[in-house]
């Protein structure tokens, strides 16, 4: 293992945590709102606002799907040391990390049962930029309507049509957060 | 001071991941009850224990929290929840609704707005709205998954033909976005309507029961009624006898044996503030005793 791994986590977990936690739950319950935040160093190419996210909410319960240019030895050995979270196929995984089109195709990914939504996965999604202008969003968390420049719109489409059942989503880019639960209507403007 | 012989707000690390997942897919699935693995706290369950592992999986250092039992912030519950957690996570506390970043409530939503910076943490006794008319699990379930919510209706219009009016008073079901059919807790039906389009972060933790559900900001929650017995915001006909507010949420104090009584704001907060700046009710100080 290389010493990279070693280092990059949190260096007061329980309090950057949180912080960290505030930030994801800010970013999922108000949809089209940009968090930043601090406190990882993960090995590149995971942008320091996922690498945050899973230090805050993966550990060895939740298995970790690696897409594309993720799935590369230096961040398996970085979520191995700092999370210790299997790191497993698509079908079986609890969260997903990976630029939009190595995440393709959504369908691998289990999206709850219909008595049990919750059992669904999280993605993160590695964006080169994340700003307020783009694809029309509405739903709950959002008073009249916000806007963020997502990869696509079908894909959030389709995910919302399968509701309660669905994925859900957060988007990072460099420090910088903001999520899509799959309650988000989404338009083209 | 912080006792440093506990984690950062009580709760290990694994646990607080745990309970934050679940927070998050609660969220995605507003109303939705998401089963956790609920821990054993130093308090007993009925005191707040699902209200608490949600606030502690909240907090962060720079926090203001205030903790509300039936409106009041210097109850038992109240005090001692407010002790636990300047304790074991050192944050600061408050018992102005607006000062606070995060309000643990049991029993009550406050009478002032609250903001989109707020996170409003309800302790839940029994999550499942349909608990009392179906006792098995497996079956409420697959109600939820069919929105089978004809039982819900039945309960409320016995109410009607056996009362004239649903009597319902607390913990009265709403349907959260058209979906899922959702217990706000035991609050007054009268605070119900501040449930929907709400600009702060609600979450509901059950300890006992081992769930957590949320309503995300400006969610809908509708509070089920009939075209003609259409839901009502009820509370006493009365102005509060000590600061003269007209529409907060009222106890009824008995205060002698030959009948007398008193109604006063619920919501302590609101009360003192509106006494301090002025208002006076019936009763208001200075007090005036009637010689009898």
């Amino acid at each position: 293992m290389d010493m990279v791994a070693l280092e990059g986590g949190f260096a007061d977990t329980p309090r950057e945590a949180a912080v960290a936690f505030r930030a994801c739950l800010s970013a999922l319950a108000r949809p089209g709102r940009i968090e930043t935040v601090a406190g990882a160093a993960p090995p590149a190419p995971v942008s320091p606002a996922a690498g945050a996210v899973l230090l805050t909410l993966v550990d060895g319960s939740t298995p970790v799907h690696l897409a594309g240019a993720h799935d590369v030895p230096e961040v398996r050995d970085w979520i191995t040391f700092h999370t210790g979270a299997p790191l497993v196929g698509a079908a079986d995984a609890v969260f997903a990390l990976g630029a939009w089109d190595a995440l393709q195709p959504l369908d691998r990914f289990a999206r709850g049962l219909p008595d049990y939504p919750d059992r669904s996965a999280t993605l993160i999604v590695e964006m080169p930029a994340l700003t307020s202008e783009g694809a029309r969003l509405t739903g709950p968390g959002i008073e009249t309507e916000a806007f963020l420049s997502l990869p696509e719109v079908a894909a959030f489409r389709a995910n919302r049509a399968q509701f309660p059942q669905g994925l859900d989503f957060f988007l990072a880019a460099g420090d910088r957060l903001a999520g899509l639960p799959r309650t988000t209507r989404v338009e083209d403007v | 001071m912080t006792d440093t012989a506990y984690n950062f707000a009580y709760l290990d690390e694994e646990t607080k991941r745990m309970i934050r997942r679940a927070i998050l897919k609660g969220i995605a699935i507003p109303g939705y009850q998401v089963p956790f693995a609920s821990r054993e706290m130093p308090m007993p369950y009925g005191w707040g224990t699902g209200g608490v592992q949600v606030t502690a999986a909240c907090l962060t250092p720079g926090d203001r929290l205030k903790v509300i039992d039936q409106g009041a912030d210097d109850t038992t519950n109240a005090v001692s929840i407010r002790k636990f957690f300047e304790r074991t996570a050192g944050v600061a506390t408050t018992e102005r609704t607006a000062e606070a970043t995060v309000i643990q409530t049991r029993h009550r939503i406050p009478e002032t707005p609250l903001t989109g910076d707020q996170i409003l943490v309800y302790q839940v006794p029994i999550p499942e709205p349909l608990r009392f008319l179906e006792p098995r699990e497996t079956e409420t379930r697959k109600m939820h998954e069919l929105e089978e919510y004809g039982l819900m209706h039945v309960k409320l219009y016995e109410d009607i033909a056996r009362h004239g009016h649903i009597s319902t008073a607390y913990a009265y079901p709403v349907r959260v976005e058209g979906r899922y059919v959702m217990d706000p807790s035991p609050i007054p039906k009268f605070d119900n309507p501040k449930l929907s389009g709400n600009p702060a972060i609600q979450l509901f933790g059950a300890g006992r029961e081992q769930r957590i559900y949320a309503l995300p900001p400006f969610t809908e929650a509708v509070s089920l009624d009939f075209e003609d017995h259409p839901f009502e915001a009820s509370k006493p006909d009365h102005p509060c006898d000590l600061c003269g507010a007209e529409g907060s949420y009222l106890d009824e104090v008995i205060t002698d044996d030959r009948g007398g009584r008193m109604f006063v704001c619920s919501d302590t907060d609101f009360c003192a503030e509106r006494r301090a700046a002025g208002h006076a009710g019936r009763l208001a100080a200075p007090y005036e005793e009637t010689a009898a």
